[in-house]
């Protein structure tokens, strides 16, 4: 069983698209192709293969119900390999010979930075499912995970709400950690937080000892987690092993959703809290359809998370776009897109017109005994995208620098 | 102070889990000269067989028996043809690494698995947890068991005879080739006991024998190819000076440091630490 199911939807992948290279003018009019763009092997497979296998949920979703335009979405899957350059050049023979309507695709912020001058060089669309540093907004990106306002901040006034006024900052040595600790710092100057240590490993780090001594020496009252992939696993249970629990010191992750749990093991984090937008236990109508359809597809014991989430409602925001405009043509849709509002698992959200990035509701939760994510504090309204900080004073300056 | 105490003994419990990893490679490195890139995915599969087990003493001679026979199987099958050409070994090994990963993600999904740890383990005495202790222990032991076996048991004499002079070894009647699969054997189960000890402290996926490999290797290069010694000196040292260059600067200077050091170390003595007077693998 565990054995075929990745295989089942990349061969499927694999036979459309080669059904619809074919060039048969007629089966053609009645398709549209779209890529699919994320690591299935590489370091990074462990998140982006699950973004896809939901994405391709939303398109067997839209072509049951008859399409877009009346025609079939056909997806075109290529494999990122976890490597940047690859994605900018995989990206490139999607525009160019496969010649998709939009592609869906990335999630490191190396991997979008590494694309992002190639869809604005040939005017073609990404879809861009993982929350990220914000300071960015390309006029040919749609950015359906959060920005720092939409996590990030809210996860920090959570923690001040807490009365917790001594930080701890642990994250992977790359742009989104660094970005975000920046953040994490004016923050905490402005709202009389401390920020008592800032310390970066390596991705694919595992020794923690050091790391774990630092921070318990340093007795902060909660640690602001930006680790990415495997290394949460070695922080937490190097963590616990230490005698750290989440009453003594809580670590607040941005980065850890119910995919990465099981891996770190529900014993080494329960307690924890997380901060995002969507958790499988988010009580919409939607969702309880979303959760359902698809442990369905892909099998009774699989978890949906908040990036896998965002990737499938990219699907449909692009597809209702489309509509909108009545052409898949990228300047139309680009047109039509703003303003379009839809009911998603994780509640309402909107294209912001200004900066292609959705109003989405802040939601913080914490890690539960049977791995999924409960709860417990939510901004009660979707929070405007603000990839610059603009409304922040303490921000000003950063998005400069 | 406390914190700068406490590294001392972090230091040490580093080395520990860099001298098991490296052990098996002083073997198949170490005394045979094969540059084998596959030798983190044989800790992979120590690892995933900790999983399938789920109890970690049984796992620990059941990962031996698992990691060595892919061991065997891919020293019988591809790596003996490839004796004495170094350069084609190694890509034929990394080859054999990737093919090894992506079969676990096949197998076992992309995303991480989770080994519990007994419950036995859990607590610890000042700053080391019993988890860290126990792979200490394990790293011992093992250092012990091989030493052991290489000097106190015909095969493992017959294994040094070979390394020595492999031809003279040849005429006094040692089947070579039969050593040669032994040495490997014993080496890439290591490989999967280390597997085991790593499920306590770090993640169990396809991606796990990556972030181990450089670190094995650099143990084995600093501390002379084919050295019990050697290897046990430079993973207590090595494991000291990363804690040590982690606690005054941070892990990415740190593994600059460390790196730094060793290439002005090899370049002082580049056999390593010690040297063995032999003829290699011809």
């Amino acid at each position: 069983m565990r054995i075929s199911r990745p295989i089942v939807p990349v061969a499927l992948a694999l036979a459309l698209a080669a059904c619809g290279s074919d060039a048969q003018p007629a089966a053609e009019a009645q398709e549209i192709k779209v890529g699919l763009l994320h690591s299935l092997s590489g370091t990074m497979a462990i998140s982006e293969v699950t973004v896809r296998d939901a994405e391709l949920l939303a398109i067997d979703e839209i072509n049951r119900a008859g399409g877009v335009l009346g025609k079939k979405l056909v997806p075109v899957a290529e494999d990122g390999a976890s490597d940047w350059p690859t994605f900018a050049e995989k990206a490139t023979k999607l525009i160019r010979q496969d010649k998709v309507a939009t592609v869906f695709g990335g999630w490191t912020s190396a991997s979008r930075k590494a694309m992002l001058p190639v869809f604005e060089r040939y005017k073609a669309l990404l879809w861009y499912p993982v929350q990220y540093e914000g300071l960015e907004s390309s006029p040919y990106i749609f950015y359906t995970g959060a920005t720092t306002n939409q996590q990030i901040i809210p996860g920090l006034d959570y923690l001040k709400e807490q009365g917790k006024k001594k930080v701890f900052l642990v994250g992977s040595d790359y742009v989104f950690p660094r970005t975000a600790n920046k953040i994490i710092k004016a923050y905490a100057a402005a709202n009389g937080m401390e920020v008592l240590g800032e310390e970066y490993t390596p991705l694919g780090h595992t020794e923690y000892s050091t790391l774990v001594n630092k921070v318990v020496q340093a007795r902060p009252d909660a640690v602001f987690n930006t680790l990415n992939g495997d290394s949460n696993v070695a922080f937490f249970k190097q963590l616990k092993s230490a005698g750290v629990t989440a009453e003594t010191m809580p670590v607040l992750s941005v980065s850890v959703a119910e995919e990465e749990v099981t891996g770190i093991g529900v014993d080494n984090i329960a307690g924890h809290p997380v901060a995002w937008n969507y958790y499988q236990t988010t009580e919409t109508p939607a969702n309880e359809a979303f959760v359902k359809a698809y442990k369905a597809k892909y099998g009774a014991t699989k978890v949906t998370s908040d990036p896998m989430e965002a990737g499938y409602n990219a699907v449909y925001l692009w597809a209702e776009a489309v509509k909108k405009a009545g052409t898949t043509e990228v300047e139309a849709v680009k047109k039509a897109a703003p303003g379009i509002s839809l009911d998603r698992p994780e509640g309402k959200v909107t294209i912001d017109g200004e900066n292609q990035h959705l109003y989405k509701t802040a939601r913080i939760g914490i890690i539960q005994p049977d791995g999924l994510i409960k709860q417990v504090w939510d901004s009660g309204e979707p929070i405007k995208p603000d990839p610059y900080l603009k409304a922040y004073p303490w921000a000003a300056g950063l998005a400069a620098s | 102070m406390t914190a700068f105490v406490n590294q001392l003994p972090i230091g040490l419990s580093i080395g520990a889990v860099l001298l098991l990893v490296a052990l098996g490679l002083t073997f198949t490195f170490g005394q045979m000269g094969v540059i084998n890139m596959a030798h983190g995915e044989f800790i992979m599969a120590g690892a995933y067989t900790a999983f399938l087990i789920g109890d970690l003493v049984l796992a620990l001679p059941a990962a031996f028996l698992v990691a060595g026979a892919m061991g065997l199987v891919l020293e019988r099958a591809a790596v003996r043809h490839f004796y004495g050409r170094p350069l084609d070994t190694l890509l034929l090994t990394w080859g054999v690494s990737l093919v090894l990963q992506q079969l676990a993600r096949d197998l076992f999904g992309a995303p991480n698995v989770q080994v519990p740890a007994p419950s036995w383990l859990a607590g610890g005495v000042g700053i080391l947890p019993y988890n860290r202790l126990f792979i200490m222990a394990l790293a011992v032991a093992g250092v012990v068991a091989v030493w052991l076996y290489l000097n106190r048991t015909a095969l493992g004499r017959r294994t040094q005879a070979v390394v020595q002079n492999r031809r003279l070894a040849a005429t006094s009647g040692i089947d070579t080739g039969r050593v040669d699969m032994l040495t490997f054997f014993v080496g890439s189960g290591l490989a999967g006991v280390a597997g085991v000890a790593l499920t306590l402290i770090g993640p169990v996926g396809p991606g796990l024998g990556t972030y181990y490999i450089v670190d094995a290797f650099l143990v084995v290069v600093a501390g002379g190819l084919g050295q019990l010694r050697g290897a046990v000196l430079a993973a207590a040292g090595l494991g000291l000076l990363n804690s040590y260059a982690e606690f005054w600067s941070d892990a990415s200077l740190a593994k600059v440091i460390v790196f730094a050091v060793i290439i002005a170390f090899l370049q002082v003595r580049p056999q390593g630490m010690f040297v063995l007077r032999s003829r290699v693998l011809t």
